[in-house]
């Protein structure tokens, strides 16, 4: 049973491998054998769970060594699997949610000539990703890690025929450059703090760490941030989450429900040891989360294309969940049962999106959308549950999970406790506006449909049944997830042993918290309601405040890193050819020049002549002689 | 009855002990060559090319099985002691060097002995690469009389067999006398295998005779620093004039007014080391090189650079080691300057050179530069550097001269290196050849160059000499610009449509390439076991 643990990882990749270099005979079942693999990766995962389950608490983690991968003197680098609770929670929630946007996708690619490959991407991204939750090492981790870059840069490509589609994913690429760079670093100086790479050997010395080992240990936590940062699309590394769109949609949804972003959650969340022992670097990450957490919200509510409006929304519920994370054993199990409703109702959301465009010509912008639940009733109700789910309407998920972490930021004590707390608060007031925004703006109200770029009208209709049943079953998730995942605190009990949990220590009553935040949610909803419900909504998006201005450019994200980055970069490289240019060559072709010349001068010392030669052998001797005998009487 | 006074004033002279196994690699070469200067005499003209190849070849064949028997029956090690009276040492360095030497002499004899690459004779005779009556003056009726009848100078053989013979004598001769004679011994044959070039015979006299002037020129000094060193210690022998300089011995009475004058010591040793850096090559005494090797015939050219920078170097090793070493704060400093000097000159000159073998010449006295860094650091690191390096650079030496022999027009070879352009594109199997010898002597790993290179650096560095390494690998990145130059001219050039034809060589060249670029990549990939042989065979006796 233990030893089905590669078969997860090696069934997608084996699909993979089959659609990418089966060629033309396998498109006309390329999506089914793609789907397929992806469910039976899922079935092999249901299994071990089942198996995990039947343990005794401690005896649920499993190790399956399988081979040593680079076996040199005083480096091992071994390739083998951990499958405890975590891994185990990511399995099924990577898995599960991949598989139903495989299914979902078998609709919405349906007339795309590219189909198989697509799948065959879809496959590789699963495959990269469970090696990632899987390793027993951040080796092995860092190869997953890079595996996800590799296939979130092909889907997000994956019309690459549009410009905007090239750049995005180089732009995703690149970023995520920036934060890979951080997990070597921190990968290394791991080696040569602790001599290896296995996490149970890092984290029995990281746990028992020495004044010396602090300052390393902090290191090593930042740098992992600023991975997590990059895989997780938080400020500052956010950049590429919003142009990622230009993806098909159920990459979208891949990439923020299941995969990719959920990546920094869980590296955190694993070197919790680390972490735990870093207090900066956790300072830090609850930075990062409240930051980004508003950050989000605020694009998320200016943006009237419906998936960045999403996207928005996905940074700032990662960024709960970094909030959650960097909080320490308080927060740990509450990031990640944030991250596995998120999942749900995520995804959902964006399938939802993607159903709507599929009924729309594939138009984005919500200004021409209005009054469509009448012709697309189980997408308008998926993604309304969907809706409450994520704005933490009890009692769906999002209630559950997103108040245990605003109690987790209040319980952290202090003036820190309260300034995290406020900005989650807040944070929980914008998602309810920015999202009921998205629900009235496509759903209800009048029609400002608009003909295409090819001047066909939209007929809106529902999608086929092969899209509907994904989303219905991802509803499913996000209305009962968190009521079954706080049952009997059913998901802190599965998961802590791994973590760690401790109670926090909120200033407030847990009830005040949870009316405070039901105050927010309401007025939020009523702002958006009074905004976009009672009055029209324009077709051309009016001028707007500064701050609207700012939060459509993305709060000037690309412009900051324009300004600073690009053309500071193209500076430095500018003065460096100049430098080169005059300096470095000047130098080495004046050097070049300065021996060429020295050799033609000297070589007409041999002149031919042997009398000129013996003349220079005798001054040699004289010379010689008479340095020897200087030699003695300096010395 | 005056004879009786004389006889009892006089002690009776000892009959002198000769070790004749220890003796026997050398004896065997000597052998073999008189037996050729025999069948040189007395064998018919058709038959002699075969048999001379035969005698010599297997005259080395013996020669280097007595030395592998002598090696493994510990005369490298525990049993390394002096022989024939103090004269000759047989120990770890004598017999690495010897091997080298012989097994450079088995693939110049082959090189010798190739007969394709000339066009044949107006009577179909197959002829190599000397010329046919080295006796004819050139241009005489008697030469083209010689030359339609298809006559070869299968002199070459024995003549290469006392040469070789002395070159083994040479790094082993343990006192100053043996040293010059062996001196002798082989630079004379070499004098006269310079002059008998088959094509450009007078471009190959010419180098002859320069090479015999100033070779005696050298000679002289080396043996007016034996003189004075005689003064000075009232020694030949090396050990004892070391226990002289250290002060563990007393000298005769005899010479009482001239010993313990330390002038004598450092002006004689000052001329040996002119005698001994003039044979290696080293700058200000490397003027002869590029002559005599663009004059001289290339296989010939190819045993010299190998061959006596081998012997020469074991030579200077064991006078500067065995007999010096008390008085190294004296040499030192100068060895110091020479080496500089030889290293930064020789890349230096090399780079604006236009023809192949003086490009060699000069790359050969660039690397004379490099060995000096590992001969400096008088340790057995250094010395074990110094006998890899010479096995390793021996080798491509070889080959990269025998490359030369095959790239020909009407006239001979083609050497100017013009005409090597886009070789590469035309026979990129010996181009690619010529590029594995290029790269090793540039030093680039995974070549024996590098292995070398790196040993005799890493000794220098060892024993201090760190502004010497420093020295040594700028002007080894001058050097790597020629190297890579020619290179570059072989690949990334257009070829000529005039250009050179490459001959395909027998089996002969054909092997000496193949074994020298076999070492060289050998060398270069799995060195242990040879830098583990070398350094073994790292101990003078004394």
């Amino acid at each position: 049973m233990d030893n089905l643990i590669p078969v997860l990882v090696a069934v997608p990749l084996l699909g993979a491998a089959l659609l990418l270099c089966g060629g033309r005979r396998l498109d006309r079942v390329g999506h089914l054998l793609g789907t397929f693999l992806a469910f039976a990766s899922f079935g092999v995962g249901l299994a071990l769970f089942f198996s995990m389950l039947g343990r005794s608490v401690d005896q649920r983690p499993i190790h399956d060594h399988l081979f040593t991968w680079i076996p040199v003197n005083g480096f091992q680098a071994e390739v083998g699997f951990q499958l405890d609770q975590l891994s185990m929670t990511f399995v099924l929630l990577i898995t599960g949610v991949g598989s139903l946007i495989h299914l979902y996708s078998i609709g919405y690619m349906a007339h795309d000539e590219k189909r198989r490959r697509f799948f065959g991407y879809l496959n590789l991204f699963l495959a990269a990703m469970l090696l990632l939750v899987l390793a027993d090492n951040y080796l092995l981790l860092y190869v997953g890690w890079e595996g996800v870059g590799l296939a979130s840069y092909l889907l997000i490509g994956f019309w690459q025929h549009k410009p905007s589609a090239a750049t995005a994913a180089k732009k995703a690429f690149l970023v995520n450059r920036v934060g890979d760079v951080g997990l070597s670093i921190a990968v290394m100086l791991m080696f040569t703090t602790f001599g290896t790479f296995a996490f149970t050997p890092v984290f029995a010395d990281a746990s028992k760490a020495t004044q010396a080992t602090q300052a390393t240990l902090t290191g090593i936590g930042l740098m992992l941030l600023l991975a997590a940062c990059g895989k997780s699309a938080q400020v500052p590394l956010q950049s590429w989450l919003g142009d990622a769109m230009e993806g098909p949609t159920p990459v979208s949804a891949l990439i923020h429900a299941a995969t990719m972003v959920t990546a920094g959650v869980y590296l955190i969340t694993r070197s919790s040891a680390i972490f735990n022992q870093a207090p900066t670097a956790q300072l830090a990450t609850v930075v990062v989360g409240a930051v980004t957490l508003l950050f989000g919200a605020i694009v998320g509510c200016a943006k009237d294309d419906i998936k960045k409006a999403l996207a928005g929304s996905t940074m700032s519920q990662i960024g709960y969940m970094v909030l959650a994370a960097g909080l320490g054993p308080i927060g740990y199990v509450f990031a990640i049962m944030h991250l596995v409703t998120h999942g749900f109702f995520k995804a959902g959301l964006f399938l939802g999106a993607g159903s709507v465009m599929h009924g729309m010509n594939d138009e984005v912008d919500m200004r021409k959308y209005g009054g469509l639940a009448k012709y697309m009733k189980w997408t308008t109700v998926t993604f309304g549950l969907g809706y409450l789910a994520i704005i933490g309407v009890p009692p769906f998920s999002g209630f559950y999970t997103k108040d245990k972490i605003i109690e987790a930021a209040f319980g952290h004590g202090g003036t820190e406790g309260w300034i995290l707390g406020t900005c989650a608060v807040i944070g929980a007031a914008v998602t309810a506006f920015y999202m009921t925004r998205v629900m009235l703006m496509t759903f209800f109200g009048e029609k400002r449909w608009a003909d295409d770029a090819d001047g066909h009208q939209p007929h809106p209709h529902e999608s086929p049944k092969i899209m509907v049943i994904p989303m219905v079953l991802l509803a499913v998730g996000s209305v009962a997830g968190g009521f079954l995942f706080n049952w009997n605190d059913s998901f802190v009990r599965w998961l802590s042993p791994v973590t760690g949990v401790a109670e926090g220590n909120p200033p407030l009553n847990p009830t005040v918290i949870q009316i405070l935040t039901g105050v927010v949610l309401v007025l939020g909803v009523a702002v958006a309601w009074m905004m976009y419900g009672r009055r029209p909504v324009p077709a051309t998006p009016p001028l707007g405040s500064l701050l609207t201005r700012a939060a459509r450019r993305d709060l000037l994200q690309d412009d900051f890193n324009h300004v600073v980055l690009v053309s500071g970069g193209s500076h430095l490289t500018r003065f460096l050819v100049y430098l080169e240019g005059k300096g470095l060559d000047g130098l080495v072709n004046g050097i070049a020049a300065l021996v060429g010349g020295t050799s033609g001068r000297v070589r007409k010392i041999q002149n031919g002549y042997v009398r000129s030669y013996a003349l220079s052998m005798f001054g040699g001797a004289l010379v010689l002689a008479v340095t020897t005998l200087l030699m003695r009487a300096v010395a | 009855m005056t004879g009786m006074t004389l006889a009892a004033a006089i002690p009776p002279i000892p009959a002198p002990h000769i070790e004749y196994l220890q003796l026997s690699p050398m004896l065997a070469v000597f052998g073999a060559a008189l037996v050729g200067i025999l069948a040189e005499a007395f064998v018919p003209r058709r038959h002699r090319y075969a048999t001379q190849i035969g005698i010599a070849l297997a005259g080395l064949a013996a020669s280097f099985g007595l030395i592998l028997y002598l090696a493994l029956d510990g005369y490298a090690g525990s049993k390394a002691d002096l022989a024939a009276m103090g004269a000759v040492a047989v120990d770890g360095p004598s017999l690495f060097l010897q091997g080298v030497i012989t097994l450079v002499a088995v693939v110049a004899v082959l090189q010798f002995a190739e007969r394709r690459l000339e066009p044949r004779s107006s009577t179909g005779a197959p002829v190599d690469s000397f010329a046919p009556e080295g006796a004819a003056v050139p241009g005489s009726d008697a030469e083209k009389r010689a030359a339609t009848s298809g006559h070869a100078t299968t002199e070459v053989y024995p003549l290469t067999m006392f040469a070789v013979g002395g070159m083994l004598l040479f790094p082993a001769a343990s006192d100053l006398l043996t040293m010059f004679v062996a001196l002798e011994v082989f630079s004379l044959p070499l004098y006269l295998l310079c002059a008998l070039a088959r094509r450009r015979r007078l471009l190959s006299q010419e180098a002859a005779v320069k090479y015999f002037l100033l070779g005696a020129f050298s000679s002289a000094f080396f043996l007016f620093g034996l003189a004075l060193v005689y003064g000075y210690a009232g020694s030949v022998q090396l050990g004892q004039i070391a226990r002289v300089v250290e002060g563990q011995a007393t000298v005769t009475p005899a010479l009482a007014n001239t010993t313990g004058n330390d002038a004598l010591l450092l002006i004689g040793l000052a001329m040996l080391g002119v005698g001994l850096l003039f044979k290696v090559g080293a700058v200000p005494f490397h003027m002869w090189t590029p002559d005599v090797y663009q004059g001289a015939p290339t296989p010939v050219t190819g045993f010299m650079a190998a061959a006596t920078k081998v012997a020469a170097f074991g030579a200077l090793l064991r006078l500067l080691y065995v007999a010096f070493p008390g008085i190294a704060w004296d040499w030192r400093p100068v060895l110091w300057g020479v080496a500089i000097l030889t290293m930064v000159a020789g890349a230096i000159i090399a780079v604006t050179q236009t023809d192949v073998k003086r490009l060699l010449a000069y790359s050969s006295v660039a690397h004379a530069g490099f060995i000096l860094t590992g001969v400096i650091a008088l340790d057995r690191a250094g010395l074990g550097a110094v006998l890899f390096y010479l096995a390793a650079y021996s080798f491509v030496t070889l080959g990269a001269f025998a490359v030369v022999t095959l790239v020909r027009d009407a006239d001979g070879e083609a050497t100017h290196l013009s005409r090597w352009a886009g070789l590469g594109r035309r026979s990129p199997l010996l181009a690619a050849v010529f590029a594995l010898f290029l790269l090793a002597f540039a030093g680039i790993p995974l070549t024996s160059g590098f292995t070398g290179k790196f040993a005799v650096f890493q000794a220098a560095a060892g024993s201090g000499a760190t502004a010497l390494v420093i020295v040594g690998v700028l002007s080894s990145a001058v050097a790597a610009f020629f190297y890579i130059r020619v290179i570059v001219l072989m690949f990334f050039s257009d070829p000529r449509a005039d250009g050179p034809t490459v001959a395909v060589p027998s089996a002969l060249t054909g092997t000496a390439i193949a074994l020298g670029a076999v070492v060289t990549v050998a060398l270069g990939v799995a060195p242990e076991y040879f830098l583990h042989l070398a350094n073994q065979a790292s101990l003078f006796v004394r």
